[in-house]
């Protein structure tokens, strides 16, 4: 479904992605990880076309995505921090964007029932917490019923029911048949919801392979151990090289 | 596209800027009419107000709400929306709230203490730095990412084309004054919008006597309609050159 090929973005001398190739496919939930720094953000906003690579190509069905704009039905994000305009209610705000979209298909509401956002629809997004704006943002992603969905850190900020809710709603999403990408810090979370695993380091793929087969490969039950793992192999093989 | 437009005007005029803009064009005008009763006097007086606060409204509100807006902007751009319209839609809704305000904070006056044609080429002139100061803002709010920087930027435009530049031509005209230079200063004029504006003013206003030889060559050539569409024609340019400019950079940049 989404093909990366040879994507390179550099923000002035500093570059945030190197020669990155990844394909992946629908059906499938991916954890994209890394440490601060390591383009994981960089990389979702090139899918998004909020920033535009170097060079390269990014194909989403067969297509590039590169100065175009349609393909973005096809994709619900969640954002990490949601930017909305301020002055509006939050009633407006989701008002605005389903007359912007212009969306023919289902709506789907169930988010916006199980977080009960109806009663704050005549708060201005000013006056929202962050926990509740991340609830904004999430009834916002599903609400089209797109075949992509991006999250970025989709728990973080959320109370425990809430992100139970949340969970719950990506396990049902990924076994529809949709694509779903997930960045996060908090590993059991990943543990849960992804199937594959995709990790960034200072701009280059280290690891992109499903997490049984990274589970079995370092010998650890869970996901976090496995990672760390990983990461304690490779900064060994990094010190040999070097010396 | 209008849909985007009605949703970014009515954030705005919740800012209340706008209508704090038309209360002062409505009070000043007002005041001015009331103070003196020879129209020509008024549209001089309304004139160098004209001439000072139009573009410089139209820098700093155009520059403050790009970078209010960049959260608008953001969550725009994830959806499924093309780039260059919505930065049309952003450049068009700033135009039609200074370009309303004004039309009612003089036009109402103007209305109603009688329309002549000095008082509408008054107000035409004012439309027309409004596009331009609107056009230059967008640039300078697209080059940067930091507001105290845009606007800093905005503002020596509007301190070089309000006041530096015509210390400049005054230097100018004064130095090479033994030499037939008055097409010259005409090219030079066609460099800032603001002078374009108060040539268009002060012939209308019959005041180009008092300029001397250089005053009858401009009434020469501005008085006659070939001016008329000249200045316009610049002043268009001034307006679309750094829009286009700037919609060229928005349409590559990361946000």
């Amino acid at each position: 479904m989404i093909s990366i090929e040879k994507i390179n973005k550099k923000f002035g001398k500093f570059q945030a992605i190197k020669d990155l190739n990844l394909r992946l496919e629908l059906g499938k939930s991916y954890a994209l990880i890394g440490p601060n720094g390591s383009g994981k953000t960089t990389l979702i906003k090139i899918l998004l076309g909020l920033v535009i690579p170097t060079s390269g190509d990014v194909q989403i069905g067969g297509e590039s995505i590169l100065q175009e704009w349609k393909y973005r039905e096809k994709i619900g994000y969640m954002p990490q921090i949601g930017r909305y305009p301020e002055n509006m209610t939050v009633g407006q705000v989701i008002g605005m964007i389903k007359n912007i979209r212009n969306h023919k298909g289902v709506m789907d509401e169930e988010l916006i029932k199980s977080f009960e956002l109806e009663k704050f629809y005549d708060k201005r997004m000013h006056t929202l917490s962050g926990g509740m704006r991340q609830k904004v943002s999430a009834a916002l992603a599903f609400f089209f019923n797109p075949p992509i969905l991006i999250l970025d850190e989709p728990t973080a900020g959320l109370d425990p029911v809430s992100v139970e809710i949340l969970k719950d709603k990506i396990k049902q999403e990924k076994e529809s048949g949709k694509l779903i990408i997930i960045t996060s810090h908090i590993m059991s979370d990943l543990d849960d919801l992804a199937t594959d695993l995709v990790y960034l380091f200072e701009g280059d793929l280290l690891y992109h392979d499903t997490i049984k087969q990274l589970k079995k490969e370092t010998g650890e039950i869970r996901l976090g151990k496995a990672i760390s793992c990983l990461i304690t192999q490779n900064n060994f093989v990094n010190q040999l090289i070097k010396s | 596209m209008t849909r985007i437009i009605k949703y970014i005007l009515y954030d705005m005029l919740r800012t209340r800027f706008i209508l704090l803009y038309l209360g002062f064009l409505l009070l000043a005008t007002f005041s001015m009419y009331m103070l003196d009763s020879d129209d020509a006097k008024v549209v001089l007086s309304l004139l160098n107000i004209m001439l000072l606060i139009v573009p410089l409204v139209g820098v700093i509100f155009t520059t403050i709400h790009f970078y209010n807006s960049y959260e608008f902007i953001e969550m725009m751009l994830a959806q499924p929306l093309n780039r260059k319209k919505i930065f049309i839609s952003q450049y068009l809704a700033v135009i039609m709230a200074l370009s309303l305000a004004l039309i009612v904070g003089v036009g109402l006056p103007i209305f109603i203490y009688g329309v002549n044609s000095s008082a509408l080429m008054l107000l035409y002139s004012g439309l027309m730095l409004t596009f331009v100061f609107v056009s230059i803002a967008f640039l300078a709010a697209v080059f940067t990412r930091d507001k105290a920087k845009a606007i800093g930027v905005g503002l020596l435009f509007w301190f070089y084309f309000a006041l530096i530049y015509d210390a400049l031509l005054l230097w100018a005209i004064y130095q090479f004054s033994d030499y037939p230079i008055e097409k010259a200063t005409l090219a030079m004029i066609s460099f800032n919008p603001v002078d374009l504006a108060r040539i268009l003013m002060l012939l209308q206003l019959d005041s180009s006597a008092m300029m001397g030889y250089t005053g009858a060559f401009y009434k020469d050539f501005f008085g006659s309609n070939m001016g008329f569409i000249y200045s316009t024609m610049v002043l268009m340019l001034w307006a679309l050159i750094p829009v286009s400019w700037s919609m060229y950079i928005f349409k590559k940049k990361d946000l």
